[in-house]
């Protein structure tokens, strides 16, 4: 078991499978054919994401070091929670970026199903954490990693 | 963060429940960076990334009529990003089903909701707001509410404006609100370079590569880039701004980068020099190669890579009337060389609906619609995002069409020995 403190950016706790991109995570791209054709899984759609390609997001522990590509990133978060086809939380191991920051945000403030968001996990969380595992948020924004 | 008595008001209610929600977000989105106070939103127009009315996104239609129904258009108008549909881009029966019956059911309450809320024209539909025919032309210092990450990037970089990479409806909420939360690039402190790029490359660099590059390393960060006045000059003219453009999105695109500084060139750089540099920023040496390697390490995503491209997409982020001008003249002498009338590939050139009209005055819009290339205000970023499209394969100069979609990235060099040649 590892413990691992970073910043709360949505309150909440969680446990969940972690889905792990160890490179900048594509909103857009991940989220456009499976939001728009209603793809149960939300599988990642992203062609040059080649940890997360094809693979189901819909209630995993999203891992990663921060969101890149269009600004319409924050819409495209903010529509999956509330549409309920959010990760069950995201773990950034660096500072949020703003894109994913105003996703974080607007589900929090205009949904009724906001996403814990908790980053500055640091490199060692994204060292450690592997696609499978179960990694838990606690109250004070704790992230465990399950052996 | 440290709200003034009428910012607090508002976040207390004294505008509506609504209003207050709009300021929590910009309250919350400004704490999660630090931000320490609000600042007036100067520049006379927003822009929105949003420009399309998908089924999916009800969610974000219905907020919208929410702030419809508050009473809340924007304190400023603004542009939008470019439409999903245009009837002149080549289309199939079974296309014009998916688009219009099942995925952009919302486009004529999401145009509507935008009248409602202050776009500025029906014709403003572009990413490329601030190209001198549509108007939204920010001055240098102006603070924006802005999203669209290849018009920040350009706001940013090549006029000196202050916009933060601000997603989809918080611009909206800027522009509404009338202030936005300082932090990051509305900063001084945050414009600051902590890569320094050398390009060092015998050839002119393709600016949609260049930028690809430069974004996959730097992601999020600042990159000063030297070594491109043999090409570029140091003055911001036509062909210069151009390239930046394209360079600019491919950046934003690729990575996440929200503000370059070109040596001797952009505004920041002219102005700053290499004091614009952070003491310890890192090195990215770029030559030929390092270009040529980028390149062939994109995925090919065709299910028959040998196939033959169906269709072509030149204006990802849309084209400059000068651009259209150079790429008419280019697709001529290439199809003349190649002893063709026509192109040999299905063609849409993209660009703002205004530069399209002015390129309409000229000789150019005739010889081009005679060569067979269609000329369109589309974003074709929208028109590909569909199941269909993916089985289509498509070829493109634009690094941002490539990234997001299944077409095909090539150089524009490549592009019109293929539209005009057939040749892969």
């Amino acid at each position: 078991m590892k413990v691992f403190k970073g910043r709360v950016i949505v309150p909440g706790t969680c446990r969940a499978e972690a889905l792990v991109s160890h490179g900048g995570f594509n909103t857009l791209a991940s989220y456009q054919m499976a939001l728009m054709f209603g793809d149960k899984q939300v599988k990642c759609g992203d062609q040059n994401n080649a940890d997360l390609y094809k693979k189901p997001m819909l209630g995993k522990a999203l891992c990663l070091p921060m969101t890149i590509g269009s600004t319409t990133g924050g819409m495209v978060l903010y529509t999956a929670c509330a549409l309920g086809k959010a990760p069950a939380c995201m773990l950034f191991s660096k500072p949020i970026d703003s894109l994913a920051a105003s996703g974080a945000i607007l589900g929090d403030v205009w949904t009724d199903n906001p996403m814990p968001v908790v980053d500055s996990l640091g490199n060692e969380f994204l060292e450690a954490v592997q696609t499978g595992m179960m990694v838990s948020i606690g109250e004070n924004g704790e992230v465990t990693i399950e052996d | 963060m440290k709200l003034t008595p009428e910012q607090q008001a508002l976040l207390d209610g004294s505008q509506g429940e609504v209003m207050a929600k709009i300021v929590k977000t910009l309250v919350m989105y400004g704490d999660t960076f630090g931000a320490e106070r609000m600042v007036p939103v100067t520049s006379s127009y927003g822009h929105t990334v949003i420009s399309f009315g998908l089924e999916v996104m009800k969610p974000v239609y219905d907020l919208y009529d929410t702030l419809i129904a508050a009473g809340l258009p924007a304190n400023q108008k603004f542009t939008a990003d470019p439409k999903p549909l245009d009837p002149r881009v080549p289309s199939s029966l079974l296309d014009d089903l998916v688009f219009k019956k099942i995925m952009y059911t919302q486009q004529q309450r999401y145009e509507e909701q935008m009248r409602k809320l202050g776009i500025t024209n029906d014709d403003d539909y572009t990413c490329a707001c601030y190209l001198d025919q549509v108007g939204n032309t920010p001055k240098k210092g102006d603070v924006l509410s802005w999203a669209e990450s290849s018009a920040v990037v350009y706001a940013n970089s090549v006029l000196g404006a202050r916009c933060n990479r601000n997603s989809g409806m918080i611009e909206l909420m800027g522009s509404i609100a009338g202030f936005v939360p300082e932090f990051g690039l509305l900063t001084d402190a945050g414009r600051k370079a902590s890569w320094v790029v050398e390009v060092k490359c015998q050839h002119r660099p393709e600016a949609q590569l260049l930028g690809s590059a430069i974004g996959m390393k730097v992601m999020e960060e600042v990159p000063y880039v030297k070594g491109l006045e043999p090409w570029l000059g140091t003055e911001l003219n036509d062909e210069a701004k151009a390239y930046l453009k394209d360079f600019g999105a491919a950046t934003a695109s690729n990575g996440a980068v929200g503000l370059y500084h070109i040596a001797g060139l952009t505004p920041e750089a002219q102005e700053l020099g290499e004091s614009l540099i952070l003491p310890d920023a890192q090195v990215y040496v770029i030559d030929d190669k390092e270009l040529e390697r980028v390149k062939a390490n994109y995925p090919i995503v065709w299910k028959k890579p040998e196939a033959k491209p169906e269709l072509c997409f030149v204006g990802c982020p849309h084209m400059s009337l000068q651009q259209l001008k150079d790429w008419t003249d280019a697709v001529e002498a290439g199809l003349r060389k190649n002893g063709r009338k026509k192109v040999a590939v299905p063609t849409v050139f993209t660009a703002p609906t205004p530069v399209i009209r002015e390129f309409e005055k000229t000789m150019g819009a005739y010889r081009l619609e005679r060569m067979g290339v269609v000329l369109s205000y589309i974003c074709p970023l929208m028109y590909m995002n569909n199941p269909l499209c993916k089985k289509k394969n498509v070829i493109t100069s634009s690094n941002k069409l490539r990234t997001y979609t299944s077409a095909r990235y090539y150089t524009e060099a490549e592009i019109l020995d293929i539209i005009t040649g057939g040749r892969v």
